[in-house]
């Protein structure tokens, strides 16, 4: 679902709290986080996330592990959040192909949009590589959620319930860094 | 040089419950010689046997798991070495078929069959790592290899196999998928 360019241009003005993205995920039951640094959730999210308790953070070395290593805690009954840069959602796509589309299993993504402009939508973004992300996300049939200002955070918890209750994979996407908390 | 359905069926006696992540020619000759629910074979894409293997590990740090990746599959994903030692899961034995080629993809060599995956995976930051090239060594080795506090690598040296019936429908049914997560999941 995608908001009028207007509106969203409108919103770009608010502010996204990484705190609150945090507070989402955690009330997700989202144990472990899997991810390579992103610039864009750098500081807002990675880092507060690995030095919070309530996470096990793996750092891997590139992003496609993510997707073997959320399905191997998927079997085990234990949620995952992957959070990872646009161009490794792009890298990894035969692995999201095979493992959570084919496969059908609940692999939540957080994918940083390096350099969107955030008073624009992924479609409108003059980065080709931004631009091209939710064309793909929907060709593959992944549900996914623009989260650009703090209204959009209410998005990630159904989301992710519904991706482990139904087990399909679904992706968010960031589009303005988060500030600290 | 050994085996590798030599090495499986000796590795077999020693496999109780522990879940065994195998693929391609691996998981053709693992199933052949010890079918049963606790194999996980839908990888999804090649290379990834090594992270599905640490994902299922930290799920399960009570049960152990053990991956027989193959050489082209783990070159695919070398990185996981690292990541896997950094996670340091306990349970996790890590092993790897090298018969020097791509032998579900015709055969053709990998880019270098001189690599040495031990001493990678040793450099990593593997706890502990093994190589062998004589079956009787392996059998002799193997329950102490199992034994060993994770992540554990071994190098098999093999020769590439007798032509193998790749049967990827069956390998990758859904229903070895549902009976796999029955048999895992915490109870």
């Amino acid at each position: 679902m995608e908001a009028p360019a207007a509106s969203r241009a409108e919103a770009g003005r608010g502010e996204l709290s990484g705190g609150g993205i945090i507070a989402a995920i955690k009330a997700s039951g989202i144990q472990y986080v899997l991810s390579v640094p992103d610039i864009t959730t750098s500081a807002g999210l990675l880092a507060p996330i690995a030095h919070d308790k309530d996470f096990r953070l793996v750092r891997v070395c590139k992003e496609d592990e993510c997707i073997g290593i959320a399905a191997g805690l998927a079997y085990s009954d234990r949620r995952a959040l992957i959070l990872i840069q646009h161009t490794g959602f792009l890298d990894s796509i035969n692995a999201i192909r095979g493992v959570a589309v084919e496969y059908k299993l609940p692999i939540c993504m957080m994918v940083g949009l390096l350099q969107h402009d955030p008073d624009k939508t992924p479609r409108q973004s003059s980065r080709y590589g931004v631009r091209i992300v939710e064309p793909i996300l929907d060709d593959m049939g992944i549900a996914h959620h623009f989260i650009s200002v703090d209204a959009d955070v209410g998005q990630i918890k159904p989301a992710i319930e519904e991706a482990y209750a139904e087990s399909h994979p679904v992706a968010f996407l960031i589009g303005r860094s988060p500030k600290q908390s | 040089m050994m085996k590798r359905d030599e090495c499986f069926r000796i590795l077999a006696r020693h496999i109780t419950d522990e879940a065994v992540v195998a693929t391609y020619s691996s998981a053709v000759d693992w199933v052949e010689i010890n079918p049963r629910p606790l194999n996980y074979l839908s990888i999804g894409a090649m290379g990834l046997d090594s992270s599905h293997g640490l994902g299922l590990a930290l799920g399960r740090p009570d049960r152990r798991v053990v991956v027989l990746q193959g050489d082209g599959s783990l070159l695919m994903n070398l990185g996981s070495l690292v990541t896997i030692a950094a996670a340091a899961p306990k349970n996790l034995v890590h092993f790897v078929a090298h018969n020097d080629t791509y032998e579900a993809n015709g055969g053709h060599p990998i880019p270098n069959p001189a690599v040495d995956f031990a001493n990678i995976a040793r450099a990593a930051g593997y706890a502990a790592t093994y190589d062998f090239s004589d079956l009787r060594m392996f059998e002799q080795q193997v329950a102490h290899v199992l034994e060993q506090q994770g992540p554990v690598f071994a190098t098999l040296h093999v020769e590439p196999s007798k032509p193998l019936n790749y049967d990827y429908p069956a390998l990758y049914d859904p229903e070895k998928r549902k009976a796999f997560k029955a048999a895992w999941r915490p109870g």
